[in-house]
């Protein structure tokens, strides 16, 4: 018998192996794992988010909107006696105060609040909204797809802030209409994106062969061709978070979003701007925070991308 | 002889664009008795697939359209069907099994719960009973039951294309339809998936009609064969026979086209030219242009469907309004 007989039987064995044990999830999270980066951003993210979370048993909310003029520009970490609750209590500014002698960390806590719920559900809003017209659109095509595909041409005509600047300006600055003028800004990227896919995956076989069973349209399209369109919008998702922050920073920082005294880092980049030379701490711990987060997402996105990508899977 | 199951008559189905009309059918009729097994025969655009689709329903919509005639199935005429009647016929009565089988699953869904699927479409069964089924249909189609939850990526083309039939058979439907089960297969898959097709098909009793431009597939599985040239069936007869005697010129040219283990061929000789642009069909005979016996009048009146030794044939050599040149000796 020939030396090379056993080989070839022991290699071919192997693979078959290894490739039972990993599947779905465990496998996503095998390759995910390797992008050391897109680790830290999911890092970053959680804590951020855990921030948020706990923000209330951290700082409290009152302490944090009540003006401490005595202690206004606070360096950082200075230890000094503040009023509350009718008493003089201990504390010590980790990362200084503002023009009004707020705890900008205090302030930076609550404010991930804020901004955590305005990532999620904005995006949230839009993958839904927008990805259901954008199957809608892609499978069923004629004047419905006209309908909608031109409809978002024309949403995308007009620039995201702006955009979202007319309907905060129209509907009032308040939080829902902030979540509403972002979310509704977000929508078209996504009706975009999930028809494109839907055109693609819809042509495929396995879509003919459902409907070869006896499937009805909603089934073909939530089981059938959604699922396979997901990747790029979970991607497309986690840098939506990071830009929909931005925009509710941007908004807030035009005053059209938070209203002061509630802490949102937008409005306290705002503030803060005018003491950009005279205490410069001030502006540069909330731009940190917008930029870490925004930082993290989107290195949360380049690592889904990379882990959910068929091309480079096995 | 019972009753034909299925009897598809004078069908002409069309694929109707701005620019033409594209003729893809022209009138086939045939008959289908339960547990008989069809092949389908003929080059690619011949009209075999879109037979399929016609049976079905499942013609690519705004484009195709059946423009004439009827499927009676059960004495029922699927072509004059709701969308839902078809949607309760299709995967449970009518099954169709679709050429390339990486692509016809499902890429993120196990196995097992795309066989479940069907029976929970069907409401024959709930989520756990429907979850048992797939695993013993797996079993039947020859793949172990544990590989359920695995998905498609995970088995080889050969048996990808056995979970599909498990798939099309899991409501044991009176009629499965083939559509060149095989083509994307190497030969030694090809043969075990056949063997497996007509082994279900008589332990189930499914009548079978099986699409392929390979006269080879047909003979192994089939009890008749139509051949199809431009959307018309030329020839249409028991296997054994049209394989021993063709009496068409285009059934001829076919097996031409093959080599033979017991003659020897210095080349072998393909039928000359190509298939006619369904969208504009000739007056006369559709396969005049290209056939060695050819008359005037034959370019001119079209032939008509003859019954000549228990077989039906679309010839006018068979009609005897032209001479016959093709050595067919009298039996």
């Amino acid at each position: 018998m020939s030396p090379h007989t056993p080989k070839p039987e022991a290699g071919a064995a192997a693979p078959a192996g290894q490739r039972g044990r990993r599947t779905g999830p465990a496998e996503f999270w095998f390759r995910f794992r390797k992008n050391k980066l897109a680790v830290a951003g999911l890092v970053v993210v959680a804590l951020y988010t855990l921030m948020a979370i706990f923000a209330d048993q951290l700082y409290s909310y009152d302490f944090v909107t009540e003006n401490q003029i005595p202690n206004a520009f606070a360096g950082i970490g200075q230890k000094t006696d503040v009023d509350w609750h009718d008493a003089q209590v201990p504390h010590v500014y980790i990362l200084g105060a503002d023009n009004f002698g707020r705890d900008i960390l205090g302030r930076i806590v609550h404010g991930a609040r804020v901004s955590m719920i305005i990532g999620f559900t904005t995006i949230a809003f839009a993958v839904l909204v927008g990805g259901g017209l954008g199957a809608i659109a892609g499978y069923y095509g004629g004047s419905i797809e006209t309908v909608i595909m031109r409809g978002t041409d024309i949403l995308l005509a007009i620039p995201n802030i702006l955009f979202a600047l007319a309907i905060v300006a129209a509907l009032g600055p308040s939080f829902q209409n902030l979540l509403l003028a972002i979310g509704v800004t977000s929508i078209p990227v996504y009706v975009r994106l999930v028809q494109a896919q839907v055109l693609t995956v819809k042509g495929q076989e396995f879509v003919e062969a459902a409907r070869a069973l006896g499937a009805r349209d909603f089934r073909i399209i939530v089981f059938h061709i959604v699922p396979n369109c997901m990747a790029p919008v979970i991607v497309q998702a986690t840098l939506g978070i990071a830009q929909s922050i931005l925009s509710a920073t941007a908004l807030s920082f035009l005053g059209l979003g938070i209203q002061p005294p509630a802490p949102e880092w937008g409005n306290m980049l705002s503030d803060a701007r005018s003491y950009i030379t005279s205490a410069p701490h001030t502006l540069i711990f909330p731009g940190l925070a917008v930029m870490t987060v925004i930082l993290a997402y989107n290195l949360v996105g380049d690592g889904l991308r990379d882990a959910l990508d068929p091309k480079l899977k096995r | 002889m019972s009753e034909p199951q299925l009897s598809v008559r004078e069908l002409v189905t069309q694929y109707v664009t701005d620019e033409e009309v594209v003729h893809a059918v022209n009138g086939i009729s045939f008959d289908l008795a339960p547990g008989d097994s069809l092949g389908l025969v003929g080059e690619t655009g011949a009209g075999k697939t879109t037979t399929a689709y016609s049976i079905m329903g499942l013609l690519p919509k705004p484009t195709g359209r059946i423009a004439g005639g009827a499927v009676l199935f059960e004495g029922r005429d699927l072509v004059r069907a709701s969308e839902e009647e078809m949607r309760t016929i299709r995967g449970n009565q009518i099954s169709m099994i679709f050429q390339d089988p990486m692509t016809s699953l499902n890429p993120i869904f196990s196995v097992g719960d795309q066989i479940a699927e069907v029976l929970e479409i069907h409401g024959t069964s709930g989520r756990s009973d429907a979850l048992a089924r797939a695993g013993d249909m797996l079993e039947l189609v020859g793949i172990p039951r544990e590989r359920m939850s695995e998905y498609p990526h995970q088995f080889s083309g050969g048996m990808k294309q056995r979970v599909v039939i498990a798939i099309a058979l899991a409501c044991s439907p009176k009629l499965l339809l083939a559509d060149e089960p095989t083509t994307a297969l190497d030969v030694t898959i090809q043969a075990q998936v056949l063997r497996m097709i007509k082994d279900l098909k008589a332990r189930l009793n499914t009548s079978l009609i099986l699409i392929s431009h390979d006269l080879g597939v047909v003979a192994q599985v089939c009890d008749k064969v139509a051949i199809m040239y431009a959307g018309k069936i030329v020839e249409y007869g028991p296997m054994a026979d049209v394989f021993k005697a063709p009496l068409h010129p285009y059934t001829e040219g076919l097996f031409n086209s093959i080599p033979r283990l017991d003659v020897d061929h210095d080349r072998l000789s393909p039928i000359k030219g190509l298939m006619p642009d369904p969208a504009q069909l000739a007056e006369g005979c559709v396969f005049a242009p290209r056939c060695p016996y050819a008359r005037e009048l034959c370019a001119a009146r079209p032939p008509a469907i003859t019954e000549c030794r228990g077989r039906k044939v679309m010839c006018l050599m068979r009609e005897g309004l032209v001479e016959d040149r093709m050595g067919v000796g009298d039996e």
